[in-house]
């Protein structure tokens, strides 16, 4: 099943495209990667495919009414925002808004979708604390179980495991892994490259606003590509685990 | 729901106090009966045209500032925000001191607090068009600004101008902010407009929740900015703009109230809007109780105690966030 499907989405910051007629489409059970330099337009993808800003072309999700696009897709930006001393658990407990009536609380399946997100985080024993008095790596832990509490079929995340202790990458990406394997799809813009090379099942590169490369992990993740894209000199070590990407230097 | 309950309670302490404790001593029972038109045709006009309308407009007053100031704190992420950032409330008090330089104020009991409604909702257009319609919440706090420091230049102004000093001092009165000496027809003036503010801004619970996770998680869940900020700026301006109608300038209620019962809403901004509303209305019945009981012969303003008591409350917020910063 389609979840997400881009038809030359076009994103444009005052006349210069930051999105240049961009073309992809994601199904359930896909964990795609979008990887690309600084400034290439990862987040202005992901945002105008959810109709968050203006654009030109069609997303099916920027198509659908607000409150129905809350239901198909999750957003998980990259600016880490806890405005106020609220409990890990009140926290989490947002991303079941969209479900909610106006002034009802949370339901049985709310609560169960909320202590799901919080488990799946490693933040049962969290849920008490004050989400803002967290170290940043934490509230970041924290508003990812929020957008796993909306708990809808497509993810859309910007750099969610920036931050992070190693650990807690490792096991945020094998919660997505997770979330695709039961059927549901993620999309999310990566810096590490060996890590979005482990875990993602598709890599999307994203150059000038372009989308310069679509496909099998193995098949994209090439020096070539590395040089022309990123201008970076690097190896690629195939290792039981994966391919490693290996930085060694810039080309100019 | 304690919460709920411990303010219901207080507010409604406070409520009863001030209709029981003023300059004329009415023992309890005389009171109660007078307040229903029974008894003593003195005590009857006391509790039915002196304090039943002041109480109500303390109320009322505090209710709409601290549910304005809730809802604009939840709506810029930011604790010191306050209703008065968007200019309604200056504008409407530069309304009320042309009325009174004019000579408008005194044509009719309702000239000045109509004129100070219109100024306001002239701020709110001025604002719209300064800000636009789907601005940042930066544009609309920047187009606050403007139309405060004009509002306030303007007062400054018709004060400067003033060829009688009798009326300056009428203006700097009632600029001082007061509920004394209104009658019932302040309150049928102030509650039906106060009531559509109330309604637009106890509304803004489930958009105010979403955008503590800042503005673009908001919206990707349903939230619709645009309409958020309209229902703001209209709730604002006619719960504060009402309000400083009838009562003139009272200040740091709006700032204050959310502050001290954040942490008793869990720091969750719904619980916060309806609390705050019960808060400011037990605020400032407090603050007009104590004109009354400080200095009573001396006509002690409503808005001067408010600043006395919000303002040291205002150092320790400084003081707290400070020390949470460092």
């Amino acid at each position: 099943m389609t979840l997400l499907s881009l038809k030359n989405l076009t994103v444009r910051r005052g006349e210069c495209p930051v999105v240049d007629n961009a073309t992809l489409t994601i199904k359930d059970g896909e964990c795609v990667g979008l990887i690309g330099p600084n400034g290439a337009g990862k987040t202005s993808l992901l945002r105008g495919a959810l109709g968050l800003l203006p654009h030109e072309g069609q997303s099916n999700l920027a198509q659908l009414p607000a409150k129905d696009r809350a239901a198909e897709a999750a957003w998980l930006p990259q600016k880490r925002e806890i405005a106020w001393p609220m409990s890990v658990e009140r926290v989490v407990a947002l991303g079941r808004l969209p479900y909610l009536a106006r002034g009802a609380s949370l339901a049985r399946e709310d609560e169960d979708a909320v202590n799901a997100a919080l488990s799946r985080m490693g933040l049962t024993n969290f849920r008490d604390r004050i989400a803002t008095q967290l170290s940043g790596g934490e509230q970041a832990r924290v508003l990812i179980a929020r957008s796993l509490a909306q708990d809808t079929p497509l993810l859309l995340a910007d750099e969610p495991i920036a931050g992070l202790d190693p650990a807690a990458q490792i096991a945020t990406l094998d919660v997505f892994q997770g979330l695709a394997r039961e059927g549901r799809a993620i999309f999310t813009s990566l810096h590490d490259l060996s890590l979005a090379a482990r875990y993602c099942t598709r890599l999307v590169v994203i150059s000038q606003g372009r989308i310069a490369a679509d496909g099998p992990t193995d098949q994209v993740l090439t020096k070539d590509m590395l040089a022309e894209v990123f201008h970076l000199r690097a190896d690629i070590v195939l290792t039981s685990s994966g391919p490693l990407v290996e930085p060694l230097g810039v080309l100019r | 729901m304690r919460l709920f309950g411990a303010l219901m309670v207080l507010t409604g302490g406070m409520f009863l106090t001030s209709l029981f404790v003023g300059y004329a001593a009415i023992p309890l029972g005389d009171g109660m009966a007078a307040l229903f038109g029974a008894g003593d045709p003195l005590f009857v006009t006391v509790m039915q045209d002196i304090r039943l309308p002041r109480t109500l407009l303390a109320a009322m007053v505090g209710a709409s500032l601290g549910l304005a100031g809730a809802a604009m704190q939840g709506f810029l992420r930011n604790p010191l925000a306050e209703p008065g950032l968007i200019g309604v409330s200056g504008s409407a008090a530069l309304g009320a001191v042309i009325a009174l330089q004019t000579g408008f104020a005194a044509t009719f009991l309702l000239a000045l607090p109509l004129t100070a409604l219109v100024f306001a909702g002239a701020a709110v257009g001025l604002i719209l068009l300064l800000a636009g319609p789907r601005g940042s919440s930066l544009t609309l706090i920047l187009a606050g600004i403007a139309v405060s420091a004009f509002a306030a230049a303007l007062t400054s102004l018709t004060l400067n101008l003033s060829p009688n000093p009798y009326a300056a001092s009428e203006i700097v009165f009632w600029m001082m902010g007061s509920v004394a000496d209104r009658a019932m027809t302040h309150v049928w003036l102030a509650l039906p407009i106060m009531a559509l503010g109330w309604l637009a801004l106890a509304t803004l619970g489930r958009g105010l929740d979403a955008l503590t996770l800042g503005e673009d998680a908001a919206e990707a869940m349903g939230i619709s900015l645009s309409t958020l900020r309209l229902q703001l700026l209209f709730g604002t301006a006619a719960a504060v703009g009402a309000a400083t109608a009838v009562a003139g300038a009272v200040g740091f209620v709006g700032l204050v109230v959310p502050h001290i019962l954040r942490r008793f809403a869990h720091g969750q901004p719904s619980t916060l809007l309806w609390a705050s509303a019960l808060g400011g209305a037990a605020m400032v019945l407090a603050a007009d109780l104590a004109t009354r009981l400080i200095l009573p012969d001396r006509d002690l303003k409503l808005g001067v105690v408010m600043a006395l008591i919000g303002a040291p409350l205002f150092l320790h917020l400084i003081y707290k966030t400070r020390r949470e910063i460092a």
